[in-house]
């Protein structure tokens, strides 16, 4: 009876000992990890995104909203070179047809060569063509517009707790508060750090056509661009969600497996 | 413990081969016949976790090194290119930077296990010696490698790092323009540090097999911390028995990893190394990888600059003296009351410093007033509790402390059916 | 003497043998990724194909493309050239093959004679051969002295097969899709 009850302590001790460590493992680096939010920046409005959790995907009509506001508002002003229109007909994103990238690729001219007669020539784009920026470099950007407009690409990723940031920031514009001053060419916006920035608010309610009838006010917008930005940033997130679930129970049965074989190796020794 | 070998050829080619370069009778002597103490627990397993995590390593590392740029112009998009276009590039980067992450988990946990166990102590001593050196070599793999993305806290990181070497007396600046090839980390330092990021591994895979081949001379440690009396009684044999808890063990290991690869590969990164660097513009907080940031902390801790790059070096090489600075003749913490509090108390001050290095230095932690206690007196605090839990309590503890009785024998502290501190008989 | 457990070497238990073998698939399915990455990734696949304008070759002329990292050679024949490309004894060729086998059918579903697409790599050794030079005004390889005709198949010299043709289809009149 003792040497159950013993073992029965020994076991726990020992389960108990390696969920602290689990804990330990995961929440030490976690705990460590986020210093980026400065102390006084507002948190921002914390919503529901489809591609979240474990079996997160995207919503591909989201992600072609999203895609038409980028190109008809973002892109003025911001570059995202590391986009091909080729990517938007990959599994996975807005899958558009290969018809609807090659004409999206065609209204654009992209300057190639040098031809057989070392002259540089224009033609129009094609999918395997990145996305056209608005500025040649980004010195010019921030010559013309003031301040540099960051390479959208990446953005998702680039900033702490980034979607729901990007979402809120589209949607924060506000009037400065009683007494703060805002310097003339800034804006004030609740969710930005430090309240004042360059941009100037960039949507406003029916800005774009939405063809699937989908209400184009300044929050859809802001969700569908979101949308489109995480995924720009995370092409790979549905495959990887996908591999990752059938990594993960595999991993469990193996441990069981191993679990049971290692017992048995073990049986002769208690 | 060194013994005979039990190794016979089994057939004419084994024992052509076993006269000209007898690798399997090595292979047989170290990792099959091998005995191993019977009552080692599961953070004994660290070790075969750690080897398994520098072959993965070693293997995504020199995938990656056939698709990425070493130029200040091309590294950022280079590294996007094997995030979306190479096939399961995207798969192999997360597994290299989550592999990082885990690759100290594992070693803070063996190092822990190295601490609460005594296994530091005799004649173990070159064995931890050697460990701490593959610390400090995965410490500058992992700095060099951080660098090589090339976003904000890749350049400012190096910046900061790289600079601590201008603090050094009479050859600082000398030495730091020589690290840096140019007048601030540019092209020639980022090109050098990828040949160093490639190189660095293997120099850690030849101290590990010193490493390894130290620990066979004395034999592993155990949790009771007691010597193996009888081989027969006390120890089993490695395969299979130590090799299918490695493997389990391993396999629990690779849910936790797998979980950060799928499900939250940027969890322990910084957001703004997504940024492409800009030596331009300093981000507001410049913050190493988690697992560095203990040492940053007492590195920000010291008011002076030398002094802090003097204290954080001297952290880690108070680690080589250990074996000499505790005084006790008994090995594990099971047996130690007092030394078994304060290494509680250490592993949170570890984590404490942990925290520090990773927040504001003004931060307020208690308000006092106008000011209060901030993040850089905790630092301080911490800092003084770490070099003292090292050159006072060790000392001390194993002088003034009456350790618990020992069990008998390994074999005796097995048969109790629990850990013989509970036993009495 | 480390101690081991008494298992007959010939008894084979379902346990080991189960987690070993599921072990081993896992092990499988986890080196493919290291494998594949090797292969041409998508931006070079994006590259496997171009569409070329022909509308600007006149008669008698021939344009240089890259394809997949090569030069193709594509020839406004004239009607001399597809005659004398045709008016062949094909079993005598060292590599036999018709003429009509190395053009493709246009837009109308006819064959278009007048157009020979090849890539520009002598299948001796890989050099580059020179247009419009030899006996049959086909190309000339400088490098061992090979001979193509018009239609790019080996009449003299050491190349052992003719001028590879690429895949290749017309999407209209004036533009074909290589690869």
């Amino acid at each position: 009876m003792r040497k159950v009850k013993n073992k029965m302590i020994d076991i726990s001790r020992k389960t108990g000992l390696l969920a602290l460590a689990a804990a330990a493992a995961i929440g030490l680096p976690l705990l460590a990890a986020p210093a980026g939010a400065a102390s006084d920046a507002v948190k921002p409005i914390q919503l529901d995104w489809s591609f979240e959790g474990v079996f997160g995907v995207y919503d591909r009509d989201a992600l072609r909203r999203g895609y038409k506001v980028y190109k008809e508002v973002c892109a003025v002003c911001h570059s995202m070179e590391l986009v091909r229109f080729r990517n938007l007909m990959e599994p996975g994103g807005p899958e558009f047809s290969e018809g609807q990238v090659k004409a999206l690729a065609a209204d654009i001219v992209v300057v190639d060569g040098p031809d057989s007669s070392g002259e540089m020539f224009e033609r129009p784009g094609e999918p395997k063509d990145r996305f056209p920026s608005p500025y040649p470099n980004p010195e010019a950007a921030a010559a013309a517009l003031g301040a540099p407009a960051p390479d959208l690409s990446v953005i998702a990723k680039a900033r702490p707790d980034g979607v729901n940031y990007l979402h809120s920031l589209l949607v924060g514009y506000t009037d400065a508060p009683e007494g703060f001053e805002v310097l003339p060419g800034l804006s004030y916006n609740t969710y930005f750090p430090g309240h004042v920035l360059a941009m100037p608010r960039p949507l406003s309610d029916g800005q774009v056509d939405y063809e699937d009838g989908t209400p184009n006010t300044v929050d859809q917008m802001a969700k569908d661009v979101t949308h489109f930005l995480m995924w720009t940033a995370e092409p790979k997130l549905e495959q990887r969600h996908r591999i990752g679930f059938q990594v993960m129970i595999y991993l469990v049965l193996l441990s069981g497996f191993l679990w049971f074989a290692m017992r048995k190796v073990w049986s002769d020794q208690h | 413990m060194s013994h005979q070998s039990t190794y016979t050829p089994g057939n004419g080619f084994s024992r052509w081969m076993d006269e000209r370069l007898p690798i399997m009778r090595l292979v047989n002597d170290s990792f099959v016949d091998y005995p191993v103490p019977k009552n080692l627990n599961y953070w004994w397993t660290f070790g075969a976790v750690l080897s398994f995590c520098l072959a993965v390593q070693i293997v995504t590392g020199v995938v990656l090194a056939m698709h990425y740029i070493p130029t200040t112009e091309l590294a950022f998009a280079s590294v996007e290119h094997i995030m979306r276009d190479v096939n399961y590039g995207w798969l192999i980067r997360y597994i290299h930077s989550n592999g990082a992450s885990m690759f100290f988990i594992a070693v803070y946990i063996h190092m822990f296990r190295g601490l609460y166990y005594g296994s530091y102590k005799a004649p173990r001593e070159v064995l931890w010696i050697l460990g701490v050196l593959i610390y400090l070599l995965m410490m500058a793999t992992a700095f060099f490698g951080y660098v090589l993305p090339w976003g904000q806290m890749s350049f400012w990181g190096a910046t900061v790092i790289t600079n601590l070497f201008g603090a050094i007396p009479l050859v600082g600046e000398a030495l730091r323009t020589w690290l840096w090839g140019d007048f601030a980390v540019g092209d020639p330092t980022l090109n050098r540090f990828f040949s160093l990021h490639y190189l660095f591994p293997f120099l850690i895979a030849g101290v590990v097999v010193l490493h390894v081949w130290a620990l066979h001379v004395s034999g592993q440690g155990n949790p009771a911390g007691i010597e193996v009396k009888d081989p027969k009684k006390d120890t089993v044999a490695f395969t299979p028995y130590a090799t299918m808890k490695d493997a389990f063990g391993l396999a629990i290991f690779m849910i936790l990893f797998a979980y950060f690869v799928f499900f939250n590969p940027n969890a322990l990164g910084e957001p703004d190394n997504y940024i492409i660097a800009d030596p331009m513009k300093t981000p507001a907080h410049i913050v190493p990888e988690w697992y560095l940031l203990p040492f940053y902390a007492i590195l920000r801790a010291v008011p002076d600059k030398l002094g802090g790059v003097v204290l954080m070096f001297g952290a880690i090489a108070i680690l080589f003296v250990l074996p000499w600075l505790d005084t006790s003749k008994v090995r594990s913490a099971r047996f130690r009351p007092l030394f078994k509090q304060f290494f509680w108390i250490f592993v949170v001050a570890c984590i404490g410093l942990g925290y520090c290095g990773g927040q504001s230095p003004d931060k307020i932690l208690i308000a006092v007033g106008d000011g209060g206690f901030d993040v850089t007196d905790l630092s301080r605090v911490l800092t003084v509790y770490y070099f003292a839990h090292f050159l006072v309590l060790f000392p001390v503890l194993g002088l003034i402390e009456k350790p618990k009785p020992l069990p008998e024998s390994i074999a005796a502290s097995v048969l109790s059916g629990t850990r013989q501190d509970k036993a009495t008989s | 003497m480390a101690q081991t457990h008494a298992v007959e070497p010939t008894r084979r238990d379902f346990l080991y043998v189960a987690t070993g073998s599921f072990a081993a698939v896992g092990a499988a399915f986890a080196v493919w990724p290291l494998i594949d990455q090797m292969n041409p990734d998508a931006s070079v696949l994006a590259l496997a194909s171009i569409e070329v304008d022909i509308s600007n070759i006149p008669v008698g002329q021939e344009s240089t493309f890259k394809w997949r990292g090569k030069p193709v050679f594509i020839r406004h024949r004239s009607d001399a050239e597809i005659a004398a490309a045709e008016s062949v004894d094909v079993a005598a060729l060292p590599d036999p093959e018709a003429d009509e086998a190395r053009v493709r059918p246009g837009p109308s579903g006819e064959l278009e004679k007048k157009w020979l697409v090849v890539i520009g790599v002598c299948t001796h050794l890989g050099c580059v051969p020179l247009s419009y030079r030899g006996e049959f005004d086909g190309y000339f390889c400088p490098c061992h002295g090979s001979v193509y005709d018009t239609s790019g198949r080996i009449r003299k010299g050491p190349a052992p097969t003719n001028l590879e043709v690429p895949p290749y289809e017309f999407v209209s009149d004036s533009r074909i899709l290589i690869g």
